[in-house]
């Protein structure tokens, strides 16, 4: 079982069933589940989630991004910071950087004055935290390699030679 | 006196196409979900779109020498390499406004009137009427499903091939699928230099196959100096609306292709020159992108069709496969299909002799309709 292959599927659409992944690499259904067991088990496959436009959600839903920059002592690295910060479930993504900062953090929450809050109150306190910048999300144009938006119409002829 | 009256015979000899029909079925259904359509659901490479419209920022907008840009010329010469092909880009090659021009040039240039133009069937639509355009007679050569619909010495020499003067042939093949091992087609092309043909070998799906590398006639002993070898970036790299492709064959072959070009045509559309060159040059990973895409579903589309039931040979190349109409009767299935299933597929008989009783299904679309149409033709088989 080529796990690239089977990895390339799920990124497009993790939805697909087990037997039609089959039908497409050419495999039988147990060696297909059998792998996706094995990368869950690896800890590869961490999750499957769905890939939201909130745009069309009617409750307000708000995100930032967060730049955050710490310093680090003799007994506190990045990863004691960090293990901390991702227990919050308003973190939806945090990740250590290059650049002009150190981690970047994706907040989200059900209204602005939440989402800045939870900055103010919860990270910024932090002590080896010197200082945040948060970037409200304004519009979202792709998501997980998936376009946002209307689409583009199918505009070939219905039935051509 | 109506105008009507004063058509020519050989515009008149060609019937009405059978896939207009089905076209125009297809229209009038709401929310169809087409398996019919013959060609890619892609868009071409990004780096060939930008390339185009950099061209015309730059004002490349008058006409190329007759055969082509030179470059795009080296650039094909270049590229053929990888089939085993080898021709100068000087006087060897010529770029023109879609494989289907290059067809039709060939046929000017080899048909006299009378002259018989063997065609391998089924086939694409094109080729009995543009034989019959140039005043060929031609002669269906029916393949056969047991065959996997290669074509044969024995076909051949059973439709009376033996006496034409001209063959045509398509692998990998629309509207089957097919493709042809370089051991079929030596056993071809013995029967070729043995009968004294010309061969015209369209080879617009070489970038398409799937289980296996690309073949071509055209490399076999003694068989370059009798073949012309048709392609283009339509298919490979979904560029069919920019209608861009190519000649190849000895020099006094593409001279007289040239001669009709240079007077029908003057020369292929600078734009899409210009998205071709960059396509050679820098796409290679987008088309190896959209071949595993269109394996993927090949490989779901022939995986569903057997657990249905429907009877399909392993179609290797192209993106077709032709499935066997459960009652024989192909064009019946496809209008029922059509109507209560809202699914439309191309009967096989539109493509001649040899495609009646099967169906050409595109997998040339999503996954997402891929799926949905087959759950309808599994509905509408089991009912």
């Amino acid at each position: 079982m080529d796990k690239q292959s089977l990895l390339d599927l799920l990124r497009h659409d993790a939805r697909e069933s087990v037997d039609d992944i089959a039908r497409q690499l050419g495999a039988d259904a147990e060696a297909v589940a059998a792998a996706l067991e094995e990368l869950e088990e690896d800890g590869v496959i961490r999750g499957y989630q769905a890939v939201v436009d909130w745009n069309n959600v009617d409750e307000e839903h708000v995100r930032a991004q967060v730049e955050v920059d710490v310093e680090l002592d003799r007994e506190t690295g990045y990863e004691e910071i960090a293990r901390r910060i991702a227990r919050f479930p308003e973190v939806a993504t945090l990740r250590l950087v290059s650049g002009d900062y150190d981690f970047f953090i994706e907040v989200e929450g059900a209204s602005m004055h939440a989402v800045s809050n939870f900055v103010s109150e919860r990270i910024a306190p932090i002590p080896e935290v010197t200082k945040t910048v948060t970037h409200f999300v304004m519009d979202s144009y792709k998501e997980e390699g998936i376009e946002l938006g209307d689409g583009d119409d199918d505009d070939r002829l219905s039935v051509s030679p | 006196m109506t105008l009507g009256d004063q058509l020519s015979d050989r515009v008149k000899q060609v019937p009405p196409s059978g896939i207009r029909k089905f076209f125009e079925l297809a229209e009038e259904v709401d929310d169809v979900i087409s398996l019919g359509v013959g060609e890619p659901d892609f868009s071409a490479p990004w780096a060939a779109r930008t390339a185009a419209i950099d061209s015309l920022e730059r004002g490349k907008t008058s006409y190329t020498s007759n055969r082509g840009m030179r470059e795009l010329r080296e650039a094909i010469s270049e590229r053929v390499t990888r089939y085993g092909q080898e021709y100068d880009p000087e006087d060897e090659i010529i770029v023109t406004t879609g494989a289907s021009e290059a067809v039709d040039l060939a046929f000017r240039a080899f048909v006299d009137p009378g002259d018989v133009v063997a065609i391998p069937q089924p086939s694409y639509i094109s080729y009995t009427p543009g034989a019959i355009f140039a005043g060929g007679e031609p002669l269906p050569v029916p393949t056969r499903a047991e065959d996997e619909f290669t074509l044969t010495p024995e076909a051949l020499e059973a439709a009376g091939a033996d006496e034409a003067d001209v063959l045509v042939l398509c692998y990998p093949n629309n509207p089957t699928g097919a493709v042809m091992s370089d051991d079929e087609l030596a056993d071809v092309a013995s029967f070729v230099r043995d009968h004294d043909l010309v061969v015209l070998s369209d080879e617009i799906y070489s970038d398409l196959r799937y289980e296996d590398d690309h073949a071509s006639i055209a490399t076999h002993p003694g068989m370059r100096e009798r073949t012309i070898v048709f392609n283009g970036f339509s298919k490979a790299y979904a560029m069919t609306g920019l209608r861009l492709g190519y000649a190849m064959g000895p020099p006094g072959a593409i001279d007289a292709m040239n001669k009709v070009h240079q007077y029908a045509m003057l020369s292929a559309p600078t734009t899409a020159q210009y998205a071709a060159l960059e396509a050679l040059r820098s796409c290679d990973d987008s088309v190896d992108e959209m071949r595993r895409e269109y394996d993927r579903r090949r490989r779901f589309v022939l995986a569903r069709f057997e657990e249905m039931g429907l009877d399909c040979f392993e179609a290797k190349g192209a993106f077709y496969v032709f499935p066997e109409a459960p009652d024989g009767d192909d064009e019946a299935f496809a209008e029922g299909l059509l109507e209560e299933q809202n699914v439309a597929l191309v009967p096989g008989s539109v493509f001649g002799e040899g495609g009646e009783g099967h169906l050409r299904v595109s997998y040339a679309t999503g996954m997402r309709e891929l799926r949905e149409a087959m759950d309808r033709i599994e509905a509408y088989v089991s009912d």
